[in-house]
C-alpha cells in the first residue's frame, strides 16, 4: 500500500458541498427506532424542518420530528418554559411511549442546562411520571450525525434499561449504529434467529423506517423496538455492539447491567460474517443452518467471479466513519485499492482505516482526490461532483433521496456483502464490456499512464479476450 | 438594526392583509407565535434562502454551525439555464472554538476562498442564529470583505430564529433593496423591460413563460430571483414594469421599487388559464401607459387567443375522464386558488381546502367563488385528513411533499404542489401538464392492487376495500 498519507490538513475556512449532518439529526433517527416515539429539537424551528425534509427524502416515510419553536426572546431568557410545553404538548396530542429531546446550535450556545432542566421538568409535572424522557446534548457545532446517534442510543440506555437479577436465556442485545440501513437490521434479525436466538435491537429501524402500512393515522413513530422491550435489555445473555459509535452506549449498557458484550467493527465482509456466525453458534450452541451455510458458499463464489474487475480498482469513499470503515475495509478484501477516504468528521475509526489519504473533508475534497478515480461511493450529495469529474458514483449512506428503497439496501452477512459486490462489480463490469465495444484494447494504458491490470484473458467477464 | 428592519417589513403598506389591522395589531407583526410542540414549517433563514439562492451565478455561503447547510442542501428544483455555482453549498461549519473566539475572521476567510477560486460575480452571505446569538458583525465583514476584494459582499440578515419562512423571504426582499437593485446600469434598456420578483423558476416554470412574452415582445429585464444572475437583479431598477407573483411574501419589494424609482407594479399569476390570459394583459396595459408601443396589446391578444383555445382543446380529453372524481386542496397559500378555475374547467370537482394561512379577504373571495356549502379548514389536523381520505370523501389529494404520506399511507392519490416537484405548472402549457399528472395518477392500476386484503386475511364473507378505483 505504500505510504498513506493520514489527515493532511484542510486549512479551508469554507466548507464546500458538506459530507457532514448534524448531530441532532443522527440523534432523531436513533428515536425513530423506537416503537411510539416522538424525537424533539430543542432549537429553531427551521432546525427541526430541515432535518425532517432530509429524512423524508431518504426513507420516502412520514417523520414525526417536532420542535421547541424557540424564538429570540426565549432563546435569550432560556427555553424551558418552551421545552416544558412542548413536551406537555406532545403528551397530550399524540401519547408518546417515549420522547426523545435533542439540543441544537441554539440551546446549546446558550448553556441549557439539561440535566437541571430534566429534574426540574419532573419535580413540576409528577402526572408525566410515566412518560420516559430523553434528553441529549447534540449540539451542532461539535461533532456529527454520528456522534448525535451514538448520544441518543446512550441517553435511552441511561434512561429506559432496567438491571435484572435474573437472565433470560437465548435474548441477546444489538445495540445497532447508524451505519445499519432498517434492510442491515432486518438481515441481522434472520441470521441471529436462525441461531434461535430472540435478539433486542436498540435501536431497531427495521420496525419503523423500512415502509409501514399503518391501519390508522399515527403522529409519533410506528414500529421500533418497544420502552418495555428496552427495559428488559438488563435480562439479555449477551450484548453484540455494532460499529465504533456504539461503544460509548455499549459501556453504559455494560455498566447498568453487567450483560458481557461482544464488540464488531464491521459486518461487511466474509471474515466479518464469519466471526458473527461464530459467536452466534458458539452462544447458542447450534449449528450453522443450512440457509447460511448456502449464503456463505455462495459469498466465496461471488468472490471468485467477482475479483477480476476489483482488483487494483482506483475508487474514492466519503461516508460516515462507520460506514466508511466498513466499505473500505470490504474493497481492500476484495482488491481495490482504496485512493482517498473521506470522512465528515474525526473519530478513532478513521486510524484503523487502509487508504493512500484518510481525510477529514467535504464533497469537494472528493472531487479534488477522486480525479483519476475508478469509482466514487458515497450519499446522493456527491452526485454533483461525480459527474463533474466523470466518475461513477455508488450511492451508500444517508441522504440517498435520488434511489428507491433507500433504507432497504442491505450489506452485512453473506447475503449483504454477496449483494455488495455485485452492485459494486457490475459497475466496473459494464464499464469495460462499454469499452470492449468501442475498442478491443485490453490492458489499456490508465488515464495517468501506468499499465494498469484490468486484463480478463480467463475470459471470465463472458468476453472472448485477446 | 435587525428589530426596525422587521419593524418596516411588518409595517407594509402594500400588503392588504396588513393595511386590514389595527396600529395595535400591525405592531405585532404578521407572524403568528408558534405553538412549542405543535409547530411545523421552515425558518426565517429558509425563507431567505428559498428567495435569493435562485440567483444562479452568485456564491451562497451560509455562516453557521452545519445543521444551517448540511441538512438543507441540495434540496430544491430551483432551475438555471447557465451557471450552476448556486447548486454549490457552501457553509463556514462553525465548531466550539469559532463559538469561544467568534466567527468574523473565518467568515472573511471564507468568503475570500470563494471569491479566489470561484470568482463569482457576488457572495450572499447568510446569517444563522449562533452567530447572531455570540455577535458576529456580518455586516462589518461583508463590507470589508467586498472592499478588500472588490466584489459586492452581501449581508443576508435573516437568522432562523426571527420568525417564519414567509418574513425571510420579506427579509431576502429587503436585502436586495438595501444592497443589489439600483447598483449595476443595464446596456441597453428597452421600453418593454420587465422585472419579475417572487418567481423561482421551480422545475423551470418561467420556461414556460418566457417563449410567450418574447413573442409579444417583451424583455425580462431582470427575473427576481428564477434562473437569475446578480447583474441582472442589480439592474431591475431600470425595468418599466414590476409584476409581484405569490404576492404576500415579496410585495416589499414591488412597493419600494415604485416608492425609490418610480416603477409601477401589479400583483399576477401564472397558474391557471385565466389568471396567465390577465396577467398578461395587464402587462401589456400597463407597459403601453408607460410609452410602449402599442402593437404589443395587439399580440398579446393574439398570444392569448390562440393559447387559450388551445389549452381548452388539449384539456377537452380530459373532461370526460375526471367527471365526478373531487379534489382536497392542501396548500397554504392562495396561489393553488389561480389553478382552481382551470382544473374546475376541466371537469374536477374541489371539494375543499385549507385556509391556514390565508387572509379574510382571501376567505371571503374563496366563499364568493365557491358558495357558503364550500368546506374551508382553518386548521385541519393531519388526523382529520387522514380520516377523510380512508372515508372516500375526496379521490385526490394535492399538497405539499411534507403531507404526502397522510395520502399514500391511507392509500390515495396525491400529488405535488409545491417546491419539491418535477413537472412545471405555471402558463397554459403548464396546466396541461397539471391535467396530465392528475390523469396518470388518478388512472395508475396499483390503486385497485394496493387497496387489496393479504392472503392471510381473506376472510369467505369479507367484503373487499369497496372504495372507488381511479379512472
Amino acid at each position: 500500500m505504500g505510504n498513506i498519507q493520514r489527515f493532511p490538513h484542510s486549512a479551508k475556512a469554507a466548507s464546500t458541498n458538506p459530507l457532514k449532518m448534524s448531530q441532532p439529526l443522527g440523534a432523531a433517527l436513533a428515536f425513530l427506532g423506537v416503537d411510539r416515539c416522538m424525537p424533539l429539537f430543542h432549537g429553531s424551528q427551521g432546525c427541526t424542518a430541515f432535518g425532517l425534509v432530509l429524512l423524508v427524502r431518504h426513507f420516502r416515510e412520514a417523520i414525526p420530528l417536532q420542535t421547541t419553536a424557540m424564538d429570540q426572546v426565549s432563546t435569550i431568557l432560556g427555553g424551558y418554559e418552551n421545552l416544558e410545553q412542548a413536551v406537555r404538548t406532545i403528551h397530550e396530542r399524540n401519547a408518546p411511549a417515549l420522547i426523545g429531546v435533542a439540543t441544537t446550535g441554539v440551546t446549546e450556545t446558550k448553556g441549557e442546562d439539561m440535566a437541571g432542566q430534566y429534574s426540574l421538568f419532573r419535580q413540576r409535572n409528577p402526572a408525566l411520571a410515566g412518560l420516559k424522557l430523553v434528553f441529549a446534548n447534540t449540539p451542532d457545532f461539535s461533532g456529527g450525525f454520528e456522534d448525535g446517534f451514538s448520544a441518543a442510543v446512550t441517553g435511552i440506555v441511561e434512561e429506559v434499561v432496567q438491571p435484572s437479577e435474573t437472565t433470560v436465556k437465548g435474548q441477546i442485545n444489538v445495540l445497532a449504529g447508524c451505519h445499519l440501513s432498517p434492510g442491515d437490521v432486518e438481515e441481522l434479525r434472520d441470521i441471529i434467529e436462525s441461531f434461535g436466538l430472540s435478539p433486542i435491537f436498540l435501536p431497531d429501524l427495521s420496525l419503523s423506517m423500512s415502509g409501514r402500512q399503518p391501519d390508522d393515522f399515527t403522529a409519533t413513530s410506528l414500529g421500533g423496538v418497544t420502552v418495555e422491550r428496552i427495559a428488559s435489555m438488563g435480562a439479555s445473555e449477551l450484548t453484540l455492539v455494532v460499529g465504533e459509535h456504539m461503544r460509548v452506549a455499549a459501556a453504559a449498557l455494560e455498566l447498568k447491567t453487567d450483560v458481557r458484550s461482544v464488540f464488531f467493527d464491521r459486518l461487511t465482509g466474509l471474515e466479518a460474517s464469519d466471526r458473527l456466525v461464530r459467536t452466534l453458534s458458539e452462544l447458542s450452541g447450534r449449528p450453522v443452518s443450512a440457509k447460511l451455510r448456502r449464503q456463505r458458499e455462495t459469498l466465496v463464489d461471488g468472490m471468485l467471479d467477482g475479483h477480476f474487475f476489483y482488483s487494483r480498482k482506483r475508487i474514492a469513499v466519503a461516508l460516515e466513519p462507520d460506514l466508511l470503515y466498513a466499505v473500505t475495509s470490504f474493497l481492500a478484501d476484495m482488491g481495490a485499492e482504496v485512493i482517498a477516504a473521506v470522512s465528515p468528521t474525526q473519530t478513532a475509526v478513521l486510524e484503523k482505516l487502509k487508504a493512500a489519504t484518510v481525510m477529514v473533508g467535504d464533497h469537494s475534497d472528493v472531487e479534488t482526490l477522486a480525479r483519476d478515480a475508478d469509482l466514487i461511493v458515497s450519499n446522493s450529495h456527491g452526485r454533483q461532483g461525480a459527474a463533474r469529474i466523470g466518475v461513477p458514483l455508488h450511492r451508500m449512506g444517508l441522504p440517498m433521496f435520488d434511489r428507491l428503497g433507500a433504507g432497504l439496501k442491505v450489506h452485512v452477512g453473506y447475503r449483504g456483502t454477496r449483494e455488495l459486490l455485485f452492485e459494486i462489480g457490475n459497475l466496473f463490469l459494464s464499464r469495460e464490456m462499454d469499452h470492449d465495444e468501442h475498442s478491443h484494447a485490453h490492458g489499456h494504458p490508465h488515464r495517468d499512464g501506468h499499465e494498469h491490470g484490468q486484463h480478463c484473458g480467463s475470459g471470465s467477464c463472458g468476453c472472448s479476450a485477446g | 438594526m435587525l428589530q426596525e428592519k422587521l419593524q418596516d417589513v411588518f409595517n407594509e403598506p402594500g400588503c392588504s392583509t396588513n393595511q386590514a389591522k389595527s396600529e395595535k395589531e400591525r405592531k405585532k407583526g404578521c407572524s403568528k407565535a408558534l405553538k412549542p410542540g405543535a409547530a411545523a414549517g421552515g425558518c426565517a433563514y429558509d425563507g431567505a434562502m428559498i428567495a435569493l439562492q435562485p440567483i444562479a451565478d452568485a456564491a451562497h455561503l451560509v455562516h453557521g454551525p452545519i445543521a444551517c447547510l448540511g441538512n438543507s442542501w441540495d434540496n430544491r428544483g430551483t432551475k438555471s439555464s447557465g451557471s450552476q455555482l448556486y447548486r454549490t453549498g457552501f457553509t463556514t461549519d462553525m465548531s466550539e472554538l469559532d463559538i469561544i473566539h467568534g466567527g468574523e475572521k473565518k467568515l472573511y476567510r471564507a468568503i475570500k476562498e470563494i471569491v479566489q477560486q470561484y470568482d463569482p460575480p457576488a457572495v450572499f452571505v447568510y446569517q444563522t442564529c449562533v452567530p447572531a446569538m455570540i455577535g458576529d458583525d456580518i455586516e462589518a465583514v461583508c463590507k470589508f470583505a467586498a472592499k478588500k476584494l472588490g466584489k459586492p459582499v452581501i449581508p443576508v440578515m435573516a437568522p432562523g430564529f426571527v420568525g417564519s419562512k414567509n418574513l425571510g423571504n420579506k427579509l431576502a426582499g429587503e436585502t436586495l433593496l438595501d444592497h443589489v437593485i439600483g447598483t449595476v446600469e443595464p446596456e441597453v434598456t428597452t421600453p418593454t423591460d420587465i422585472c419579475i420578483v417572487g418567481e423561482y423558476n421551480l422545475a423551470g416554470e418561467l420556461w414556460l413563460v418566457k417563449p410567450l412574452l418574447d413573442e409579444i415582445g417583451i424583455r425580462i429585464l431582470s427575473c427576481i430571483s428564477g434562473d437569475g444572475r446578480y447583474n441582472e437583479v442589480a439592474q431591475a431598477h431600470r425595468a418599466r414594469l414590476t409584476m409581484v407573483v405569490c404576492s404576500q411574501a415579496l410585495v416589499n419589494v414591488g412597493r419600494k421599487m415604485q416608492e425609490r424609482w418610480g416603477i409601477p407594479y401589479f400583483e399576477g399569476s401564472f397558474y391557471g388559464v385565466s389568471d396567465m390570459s390577465d396577467t398578461l394583459r395587464t402587462m401589456a396595459r400597463m407597459l403601453v401607459e408607460r410609452g410602449a408601443d402599442k402593437a404589443i396589446i395587439d399580440r398579446t391578444e393574439g398570444v392569448i387567443a390562440r393559447e387559450e383555445s388551445r389549452v381548452w382543446r388539449r384539456l377537452e380529453p380530459y373532461k370526460p375522464r375526471f367527471d365526478g372524481k373531487r379534489v382536497l386542496l392542501f396548500t397554504g397559500g392562495v396561489k393553488s386558488w389561480s389553478m382552481v378555475t382551470a382544473l374546475e374547467g376541466a371537469g374536477l370537482t374541489i371539494v375543499g381546502t385549507s385556509t391556514k394561512k390565508s387572509t379574510k379577504e382571501d376567505k371571503e373571495r374563496i366563499k364568493k367563488m365557491k358558495g357558503e356549502e364550500f368546506h374551508q379548514w382553518d386548521d385541519l389536523k393531519p388526523r382529520d385528513i387522514y380520516k377523510m381520505l380512508r372515508d372516500s370523501e375526496v379521490d385526490i389529494m394535492m399538497s405539499g411533499g411534507r403531507s404526502q404520506f397522510i395520502a399514500l399511507k391511507a392509500k390515495v392519490p396525491w400529488l405535488d404542489l409545491n417546491q419539491e416537484r418535477h413537472t412545471p405548472y405555471a402558463g397554459y402549457d403548464g396546466i396541461v401538464n397539471l391535467c396530465e399528472e392528475i390523469d396518470k395518477t388518478l388512472s395508475n392500476p396499483i390503486w385497485r392492487q394496493v387497496r387489496l386484503a393479504a392472503p392471510w386475511d381473506l376472510k369467505p364473507d369479507a367484503k373487499p376495500d369497496s372504495r372507488p378505483v381511479g379512472a
